[in-house]
């Protein structure tokens, strides 16, 4: 079995996905190239003796080093030097996607160009001289049709024949004109003789043009000042002569080789091309109709992750419950052991609670890989922008803050959509403040204890009353601070211009069902392997916090169930620090009982209602609910109450979305930012209403 | 027959065809442009301009989506 790699370049929206998951099926890997987020999928391949590994490389329009996907691609291939590199070419907009190819060759690699789609292709009446293209191009061709999974053993054979046939390099393809071809040769020539190891390793006419076109990355490695100083020198002198950037002449150049090449080469025979994509195109960009589409898409997105998400949800709860009775059965009833608590408690609520997130994370992919897939997203985009890009976010950040309405997991999760690291990190930092289902279950038992619903307002049409005001209010709180950190963090932390707006609308296309899926367990894969190992961890860490140390016994006696419960709480780690907070907290309202409480919701959020039924000794809340409301109002204030939903909406995230925040931006640095600001902020905006209110209340 | 003047692409009105001149823009932004197609001599067809909406146009087999600030700074003929 001999061992290759292969890399798999490709524009956006080429289909090299599709071309991905026909190689690879499921047998795929997601991980990060070293040191940035950008995603890097690996798959196994096995043809005649050999096994192939393919690597994904970030879907690029060329291969310069202005973004990150572009110097990530480009690096791999020069650097980690694959046998073979595949570039995935859209055969319905082949002039485009040849630019890529164009600079593919002349990194001198041995290259193999996959025409994708050529069912469209043919549908919209191009036909392609094959043989005569590839001789231009020097590269073989193949006809692929990625999501019908055709041209796979063509595509492996060629990659076969390429590796196995010693191919002549011609990395001179293009002629760029005598002026620019002159400096190329001069520039070379130097490199040659300075650094004779660089002109070896990526190719001197390659590393001169790089230089000429002043490309950042490529200086940085040539150490030869005399080297620098004459492309330096020719980049100056081409400027002169063509009054512009010599990059941009350069890139002029390819593309008349391009069009050259595909005209000897391709007939097209039809002449509308999008038909079917601008009919639909009129209707969901239109200026009217496209927002309450748009806004109508997001509601079923919303709906399939959460509604139809709590089904598969329960019964996993239900699941778990029933194992967790089952195991602590093998118990004599009655009977207090340190085994069975953790068994029950601790590692089967801990899994149970990693699980139950599996649902969401799958549907709300599902939703996500239909609109991609689909060509859809690019139009959110579109639709969203305008207002998006007030806060300085891109139009598609709106969907994972939607989904934070929900659950803050697979949300975090779902910024995967956005491609820029700035806008990406500032959408994970505010999407805890986005009011999810768990902080609903706390607003639920605060609004009804301190706020009776009278009727503010009735019309013919609507009635306003207090507690959905209450609950419209604090939602909406959360949605104004997620927007003003939004606006600071990208004039701070993540400043820089916001990223110029241009964005392909690809044609529209029908999803399968593969790719779906695929992209569904990969998400569910990875987020139970990465996060959910650290979650489970933490989780457990957190249960023997609550429970341990145990009160001595003799303190117990004389008390029922809800007491000792109370008593053993006040007792363990997590009622001391409560307890040892009180000072900090007492400012802001709130006593030891709450501080307890809200350490507890460290686990999960809704975890603050049951510990806060505990430490008043209650019981089951679910039962006790009314009781523990009277105990509230008895105990607390309504601003008090105010106080204690609005530190819950914005301090502390949970434990599973700090690990994912980890997760995601691949540094604990930025989850421990985001923890501490945001308490800091839920704290000093806590203090202010409390202090304040008090004023005014007396 | 005369020479068309030279305006920014923002001035063009929805379906008419227009052929790139220059972009006045930073070396990151018209290198970007630059892969995407939009290089001198590419005919541009102006699919929507919704103002203060971004701007769609179709660029050789591909429609593409530019923000107003940057339909500014694309000159075309």
């Amino acid at each position: 079995m001999k061992k290759i790699t292969v890399a798999l370049a490709g524009n956006p929206n080429s289909g090299k996905t599709s071309i991905f998951n026909m190689l690879t099926g499921a047998r795929q890997h997601v991980g990060n190239y070293p040191g940035v987020t950008v995603e890097k999928k690996e798959g196994l391949c096995k043809h005649g003796d050999y096994e192939i590994t393919f690597v994904d490389l970030p879907g690029t329009y060329s291969l310069s080093a202005y973004s990150i996907e572009e110097l990530v691609a480009r690096n791999f291939v020069i650097d980690q030097r694959p046998d073979v590199v595949v570039d995935v070419i859209d055969s319905s907009n082949i002039e485009r996607n040849l630019y890529l190819a164009t600079q593919l060759i002349e990194m001198n690699v041995p290259l193999v160009l996959a025409f994708n789609m050529s069912d469209i292709a043919e549908q919209r009446g191009l036909s392609f001289d094959i043989d005569q293209l590839s001789r231009l191009l020097k590269a073989p061709i193949v006809h692929t049709v990625g999501n019908k999974a055709k041209g796979k053993d063509e595509l492996l054979e060629a990659v076969r024949e390429i590796v196995e046939r010693h191919r002549e390099r011609h990395p001179h393809i293009v002629h760029y004109g005598d002026e620019i071809e002159e400096e190329i040769a001069k520039v070379g020539l130097l490199i040659a003789e300075k650094e004779p190891k660089l002109a070896v390793k990526y190719g001197k006419r390659w590393l001169a043009l790089k230089l000429i076109e002043t490309d950042s990355d490529i200086a940085e490695r040539v150490e030869s000042r005399d080297v620098l100083d004459a492309a330096e020198a020719s980049t100056e002198h081409l400027r002169s002569i063509f009054s512009d950037e010599p990059e941009i002449v350069i890139a002029d150049r390819r593309y008349g080789f391009i069009s050259g090449a595909c005209q000897e080469t391709i007939k097209s025979t039809v002449e509308s091309r999008h038909s079917a994509s601008d009919m639909i195109d009129a209707v969901v960009t239109n200026r009217i109709l496209g927002l309450p589409i748009f806004l109508l898409l997001m509601y079923l997105v919303f709906f399939l992750t959460f509604k139809i998400g709590q089904y598969p949800m329960g019964w996993l709860e239900w699941f778990f419950e029933w194992a967790g009775a089952a195991i602590a059965g093998l118990w004599p009833v009655g009977s207090e052991s340190a085994i069975k608590s953790l068994l029950v408690d601790g590692v089967i609520g801990g899994v149970g609670g990693v699980i139950v997130f599996l649902p969401n994370i799958l549907l709300l992919f599902a939703a996500i890989a239909l609109l991609e897939d689909s060509g859809y997203m690019a139009r959110a985009a579109f639709i969203m922008d305008r207002i998006m890009h007030k806060i300085g976010l891109h139009g598609k950040s709106f969907i994972p803050m939607l989904i934070g309405f929900g659950c803050s997991i697979p949300a975090i999760m779902g910024t995967r959509i956005l491609e820029n690291k700035r806008n990406r990190f500032t959408t994970i930092m505010v999407i805890p403040l986005m009011s999810c289902g768990a902080r609903l279950t706390i607003y639920m038992l605060i609004i009804p204890a301190f706020f009776a619903d009278k009727v503010l307002l009735r019309t013919g049409i609507f009635t306003i009353r207090t507690q959905a005001l209450m609950l419209w209010m604090i939602y909406l709180i959360g949605i104004v601070l997620a927007v003003v950190c939004a606006k600071v963090l990208r004039l701070t932390l993540f400043k820089g211009e916001t990223t110029p707006f241009v964005m392909e609308l690809p044609p529209y296309r029908m999803p399968t069902g593969k790719s779906i899926c695929i992209h569904m367990w990969h998400r569910g894969w990875m987020y139970l392997r990465k996060a959910g190992t650290i979650i489970l961890g933490i989780a457990i860490i957190l249960w023997v916090a609550m429970s341990y140390p145990k009160p001595p016994a003799e303190s117990l006696r004389g008390l029922n169930a809800e007491q000792r419960q109370q008593a053993a709480l006040k007792y363990s780690v997590v009622g001391r620090v409560g307890s040892a907070m009180e000072p900090a907290i007492k400012p802001l309202g709130f006593d030891w009982k709450i501080g307890t409480a809200l350490v507890g919701a460290m686990a999960a959020k809704e975890v603050f209602v049951s510990q806060l039924g505990i430490v008043y000794a209650v019981g089951d809340v679910e039962k006790g609910a009314h009781s523990l409301r009277r105990q509230l109002q008895d105990n607390y204030s309504a601003l008090t109450g105010f106080c204690i939903m609005l530190f819950c909406l914005i301090s502390a995230p949970c434990v599973a979305t700090i690990v994912m925040t980890k997760q995601e931006t691949n540094s604990w640095a930025w989850a421990a930012f985001q923890f501490l600001a945001l308490t800091a902020m839920a704290y000093v905006i806590t203090l202010a209403v409390f202090q304040i209110g008090s004023l005014i209340t007396g | 027959m005369g020479e068309k003047h030279v305006r920014p692409l923002s001035m063009v009105r929805v379906g008419e065809t227009v052929k790139l001149v220059k972009v006045n823009a930073g070396r990151g932004l018209n290198s970007r442009l630059a892969a995407m197609g939009l290089v001198a001599n590419t005919e541009l067809t102006v699919l929507s301009n919704s103002h203060p909406g971004p701007f769609v146009v179709t660029v050789k087999e591909s429609k593409v989506m530019l923000g107003r600030g940057m339909a500014h700074k694309i000159m075309v003929v």
